[in-house]
């Protein structure tokens, strides 16, 4: 579930891979999911923070995670 | 000579800045940055090449005959060039004109201009005929091929290669086709404007990248910059970039270089396929029309060609920016009949 170590994420969504040159723009859901597994949180603190901060049912949520990390496995994003 | 001594004279050649672009003027801005008191002669075959009329990158313009009038006419067109400018060095950017100029080599350094380029026998071994054969002595993939002399031999290209194929033409000029009747087609057509043989190619679906690269000669890389293509023209050229980071394509350049002890410029196009591995599509011995990108991530090759050419010992540079980006534009240049006239009428401007 680890982003990988040289993709660079901007505060705004924005996701470069300088290994194959692939740009994203990510809302600002993407942003904070982003910016908080960057910083190395697992995957159940991202969840749990998500959970307190926003008015979503965990298995909603749960679904949109596992969607997620599909999105970002297809755009080879993750190691 | 109309110079003074200090002064770097430099003679490029590729001043087409068209849809399908010869590298010169990429060429010429990244000697502009590297070297302040610098002029330039360009070198051109046609009197609406781009490059001709920007005064601001090329001090003074002459035409040379096309390549298919061979050395004995390039020798003599130089000798009179060299004789007004003093030329120190020529950098030649056109594939097609590479054998005339490397035959002359020797005459060239005889009369104090200095090259860098590849060997006869480097220039030969990554000819489109050659190049499925050069991977496989050196260990290097390349998409399997059928060098194809007549249109029946088509048919047999297909059962071997399958659909899609890559139908290509001897010199320029390449197509995907999807039939057998559109194959023959295609060897029709290219091989009535580029001759004979036509080269059919398996067809590797992947992600198009290019690596700029500086040989030294000894088997040492000086420079290489990998560039992934955003934006592609109906041509097939790069209208946009970046550069990208990844090992495995440096690796490649590495060991293409190593296995040829490649001299000067070139550039490694690249088909990336889904599981990762690295097909060489073609090598071009010479600068790439996106070489402007290099020096702007921080490896001026232009200029350290120059400086090899010049005796200068370079050591190989060490990394580049990534994620640095080219966009290319078009951009309607004005110019007065009166110039047109000048280098139509007497070959130079």
């Amino acid at each position: 579930m680890h982003i990988k170590r040289n993709v660079a994420t901007s505060e705004n969504g924005f996701i470069f891979n300088p290994l194959t040159g692939d740009s994203f723009s990510g809302n600002f859901m993407a942003s904070e999911l982003l910016m908080m597994m960057k910083q190395g949180e697992t995957a159940e603190v991202i969840k749990a923070h998500i959970l307190y901060k926003y008015d979503v049912l965990p298995e909603q949520f749960d679904r949109d995670w596992d969607d997620w990390l599909l999105q970002l496995k297809e755009a080879n994003l993750l190691d | 000579m109309a110079n003074d001594k200090k002064q770097l004279v430099i003679a490029v050649t590729g001043l087409n800045a068209t849809d399908n672009p010869g590298s010169g003027l990429g060429v010429i801005r990244a000697l502009r940055d590297a070297f302040a008191d610098l002029r330039i002669i360009g070198l051109s075959y046609e009197s609406l090449e781009p490059g001709i009329y920007m005064h601001d990158l090329v001090d003074k313009t002459y035409q040379l005959p096309y390549p298919t009038a061979g050395s004995a006419a390039l020798t003599e067109r130089l000798l009179f060039i060299h004789e007004v400018e003093g030329i120190q060095v020529i950098i030649p950017n056109f594939d097609s004109e590479l054998y005339n100029f490397i035959k002359i080599v020797p005459w060239l350094k005889a009369a104090g201009i200095r090259t860098f380029l590849p060997t006869m026998e480097q220039l030969d071994c990554r000819d489109k005929l050659n190049l499925y054969k050069f991977g496989q002595k050196n260990g290097l993939k390349v998409p399997e091929d059928r060098i194809v002399y007549k249109a029946d031999e088509i048919t047999k290209a297909v059962a071997d290669l399958g659909f899609p194929m890559v139908v290509k033409g001897k010199y320029y000029d390449a197509s995907v086709e999807q039939t057998l009747e559109q194959a023959q087609k295609a060897f029709y057509k290219l091989s009535a404007r580029w001759g004979l043989p036509v080269i059919a190619q398996r067809f590797i679906k992947g992600t198009e990248i290019n690596i700029a690269g500086l040989g030294d000669g000894s088997g040492g890389i000086i420079s290489m910059v990998p560039m992934r293509k955003l934006y592609i023209t109906e041509k097939g050229k790069a209208w946009a970039g970046i550069t990208i980071e990844d090992e495995d394509l440096l690796t490649l350049a590495n060991d293409f270089v190593k296995a040829t002890k490649w001299q000067g410029a070139f550039e490694l196009e690249v088909m990336r396929e889904g599981s990762g591995a690295l097909f060489i599509m073609e090598i071009n011995p010479r600068f790439p029309a996106w070489i402007y990108l290099a020096a702007g991530a921080g490896q001026n090759q232009p200029a350290a060609l120059v400086q090899m050419a010049m005796g200068e010992s370079i050591k190989p540079f060490a990394g580049y920016n990534v994620g640095k980006m080219f966009i290319r534009y078009s951009w309607d240049h004005l110019v007065d009949i009166a110039e047109f006239q000048q280098i139509s009428g007497f070959g130079e401007l």
